[in-house]
């Protein structure tokens, strides 16, 4: 196919989505591989990595199992990163699309509405919400979803402004179609090649601020997730540095990865755009 | 005749692979003469700028010549290192491009932007550089020279800027000029006066001058020799008497045909039938606020008491130049604008007041073809839904809707076939014919072409006119036919309009407007018409 002609040639995009496909496979067997919560004690506590074949990443502060973590843990940050990615993409269209399509007042309405969550540093408005909400996957998820929509609304929005004086909008004004089908019809499908490459990085941010919630403790308390292995393991971190060296490692690597496979879906859907020579 | 400044011997350039042929230019071989100006013509996609490009060594990346050779002075210059060839442009041979905003830089002043071409050579101190710009501006007829030269590029009219830019391409006395179509984005008597021009320039520093242009008309115009091109060769070379009075090549001969003739409106009359729309003091003022208190406004009267009246099996042309408001009226008359005041009524109902679901209803009976084939249909949709789109929003069931299209696509001379594919297989006519599949598909009465063939090249453009008059004649239509070429205009036009500056300056038959015009401003759109002489002498072949 084109697309996928156009996506290899990017060999960073390839790399990242072969380690984004182990990580999700990993996600998805980790109940099979590791039967037993990844909160039992196994072991002594501070077992150093690759001392014994049963833990080779070793064990933390209370003798739990540190690679069962990091496994439960790429199951968190998946769930989270892509939930709360549809949540924002759900808020961020749909206002993206009106403000662009009718202008004017409901456009000036929209915007200040959305400017007035931009102007909040997210990540201290995703604190607040969490903590007003107690800490769960569910409000973690709200407040992620929350603070990340406005981007998505400023994409949408000029992508439709632009696509508004088509002509082949205008055809379809002329030819008695509905501002709702000419809207679901004929624009969103061409502003979505942008949306796509904006969610798969928007995946990544939401990955790093569930971490760092967690870090600060107001992760989901009944789940292990690498942030929470992070901030776990913080006091101890001159004693015990696989504590924070493996989940931050699994952090870097997922993230990394999400982001050379936004860069392949951009080359590979604006391909105008795309560096040349390659 | 005196021997060649330039020659193009045997070249052949490459395309990239997956190109829709190997070659860009196969095997062309033409001589540029000492002060003649020869005018390589042809369709787009006949390789004509791409021979230019490779002159002054511009070819796009991926797109090399492969054989043959490029003699100037007795040197080829495909094989000049790029030193070399960079002090050959500029000083030997020098170029003028297309769009003139876009080759100029709109954040300096025009002075500096003509003194930066002696900088680039390193030539004369700054002060004078700055004397010959004002003189190189007086040399192409700017008015008030030295005030212009302080002018930036966004301040002056699109007619000024191409002189600006020809003021630069002159600014080393070359011995060689390549134009590549800088006529094209202007108005007719803008591209008339600039035709002028370079014909005067050229006389004066007696110069050989390569001008590139796909308009025949053109030709006629200006040039000493022509060198015909297509898909990449070169297939008659003559004098411009001998191959625009009698080419010899089938496909010249063809893209002749193909030019619509002024005399072809002559001689029919519209029979009076009743008004079936009726536009009555229609303005529509543009006002564009700055700042941020909106004080220092700008207002565009585009539409001043506009009245009109379109019989039924009528052709009604609106005829302009840029910014003259045509396109606005067109696009008032199916409200995609706005009109301030005024009342459009079309079988009785007016337009212009109607909201919601009752204009939805009524735009049933007046539909557009647009200019653009390619910004016009959805990247993303079939060419079935393309066209059944509109008759499915008006309650028809797919099916039929889908049934439907596959009659119109034959009835516009496509084949059914089209239906389940993407507008980006098409060409340009072919989404043409798409596009007015499209607007006949909710059978309206009033059908409004805004340059609807405009982005055509010469020979698909007589088919799309013809298509368009044979469709109006079978479904009984009115057409509003909106166009900058009066060449069209008097092709298929019944009645003419000629607008300027939002008003309708004058008002007519077809036949009368082109002979006996009543104002000024329209003898002076006729007087523009490029190749005049040439259907002069076709009337009076035909009249021998």
């Amino acid at each position: 196919m084109e697309f996928w002609k156009r996506f290899s040639r990017h060999r960073g995009a390839v790399i990242g989505l072969v380690f984004l496909l182990l990580i999700v496979a990993i996600a998805v067997l980790t109940p099979m591989l590791f039967p037993s919560s990844p909160w039992r004690m196994v072991q002594r506590p501070f077992l150093p990595p690759f001392t014994m074949d049963r833990f080779p990443l070793g064990t933390d502060a209370l003798g739990r199992d540190v690679l069962a973590g990091l496994a439960y843990g790429a199951q968190v940050s998946l769930i989270i990163g892509l939930i709360s990615t549809a949540a924002a993409l759900l808020i961020g269209i749909p206002i993206g699309l009106i403000a662009g399509y009718f202008g004017g007042l409901v456009d000036d309405v929209l915007m200040r509405f959305t400017e007035f969550f931009q102007t909040v540093p997210s990540f201290a408005l995703a604190i607040v919400l969490v903590a007003i909400f107690q800490p769960s996957i569910v409000s973690i998820i709200a407040a992620i979803g929350i603070v990340s929509w406005p981007p998505v609304a400023r994409l949408v929005r000029a992508e439709v402004l632009s696509l508004r004086s088509r002509e082949y909008v205008e055809a379809a004004i002329l030819s008695g179609q509905t501002n709702t089908t000419i809207i679901l019809r004929q624009i969103l499908p061409n502003t979505l090649s942008p949306i796509i490459v904006l969610a798969s990085l928007m995946v990544a941010t939401a990955i790093l601020l569930e971490s760092s919630l967690s870090f600060m403790g107001l992760g989901d308390p009944n789940l292990m997730s690498w942030g929470y292995m992070i901030g776990a393991a913080r006091t101890v971190i001159r004693q015990a540095w696989w504590l924070s060296f493996f989940p931050g490692v699994a952090i870097l690597l997922t993230v990394l990865a999400l982001n050379l496979i936004g860069e392949g879906l951009n080359d590979a859907l604006n391909p105008r755009l795309s560096r040349k020579g390659k | 005749m005196s021997e060649p400044v330039l020659s193009v011997d045997h070249l052949t350039i490459k395309l990239p692979a997956g190109a829709d042929r190997p070659y860009a230019v196969e095997d062309v071989s033409f001589d540029l003469k000492r002060g003649e100006i020869l005018c390589i013509v042809g369709e787009s996609g006949s390789g004509k700028s791409m021979s230019a490009h490779a002159l002054m060594g511009l070819l796009p990346e991926g797109v090399a010549p492969v054989a043959g050779k490029i003699l100037y002075a007795g040197v080829d210059l495909l094989t000049l290192s790029e030193t070399d060839l960079r002090d050959m442009r500029g000083r030997k041979i020098a170029m003028v491009f297309q769009e003139p905003m876009a080759a100029l830089n709109p954040l300096m002043r025009v002075e500096d932007q003509i003194a930066e071409v002696f900088e680039a050579h390193g030539l004369h101190t700054p002060q004078e550089r700055r004397t010959r710009a004002v003189k190189l501006l007086e040399e192409v007829g700017i008015p008030d020279p030295p005030k212009a030269a302080k002018a930036f590029p966004f301040q002056m009219s699109g007619g000024q800027r191409q002189r600006v830019v020809i003021a630069m391409a002159l600014a080393l006395e070359p011995e060689v000029l390549i134009a590549d179509e800088p006529t094209t984005a202007l108005d007719v008597t803008t591209q008339a006066q600039i035709l002028h021009l370079i014909r005067a320039l050229q006389r004066r520093r007696g110069m050989s001058v390569m001008f590139i242009t796909h308009d025949f008309g053109v030709v006629a115009e200006i040039a000493d020799r022509v060198a015909v091109m297509q898909s990449g060769q070169v297939v008659e070379t003559g004098t411009a008497t001998a191959v625009l009075g009698a080419p010899q090549h089938a496909y010249t001969r063809k893209l002749l045909a193909a030019i619509p003739k002024l005399a072809a409106g002559q001689g029919r009359r519209a029979t009076k039938a009743s008004p079936l729309l009726q536009v009555s003091g229609l303005n529509k003022t543009f006002r564009t606020s700055h700042g941020l208190f909106g004080r220092s406004e700008r207002v565009v009267r585009a539409i001043d008491q506009v009245n009109l009246t379109l019989f039924e099996g009528e052709t009604l042309g609106i005829v302009g130049e840029s910014g003259s408001g045509k396109s606005t009226l067109g696009r008032c008359l199916v409200r995609l604008i706005e009109p301030d005041t005024g009342t459009v009524t079309l079988a009785g109902v007016d337009m212009a007041h109607l909201k919601g679901e009752a204009l939805r209803a009524a735009r049933k009976t007046i539909q557009m073809i647009f200019q653009d084939p390619y910004a016009s249909l959805n990247p993303r949709m079939t060419v079935g839904r393309i066209i059944a789109d509109g008759p499915i929003a008006h309650g028809v069931p797919k099916a039929e809707a889908l049934a439907k299209a596959a009659e119109l696509l034959s009835l516009v001379g496509l084949d059914s076939s089209a239906l389940a594919r993407y507008p980006h297989e098409f060409s340009g006519g072919q989404r043409q014919r798409i596009g007015i599949a499209r607007a006949l598909a909710l059978e309206p009465r009033v059908i409004i072409a805004d340059e609807a063939v405009s982005a055509l090249d010469v020979s698909i453009q007589a088919q799309v006119l013809d298509l368009l008059a044979d469709l109006k004649q079978r479904l009984n239509l009115s057409l509003v036919f909106i166009t900058h070429d009066l060449r069209v205009a008097a092709t298929i036009c019944d009645r003419i309009i000629v607008m300027q500056k939002g008003r309708i300056v004058e008002m007519g038959e077809t036949h009368d407007i082109f002979t006996r015009p009543q104002q000024d401003y329209t003898r002076l759109l006729l007087d523009a018409i490029p190749g005049r002489s040439m259907d002069e002498a076709a009337v009076a072949a035909a009249a021998r």
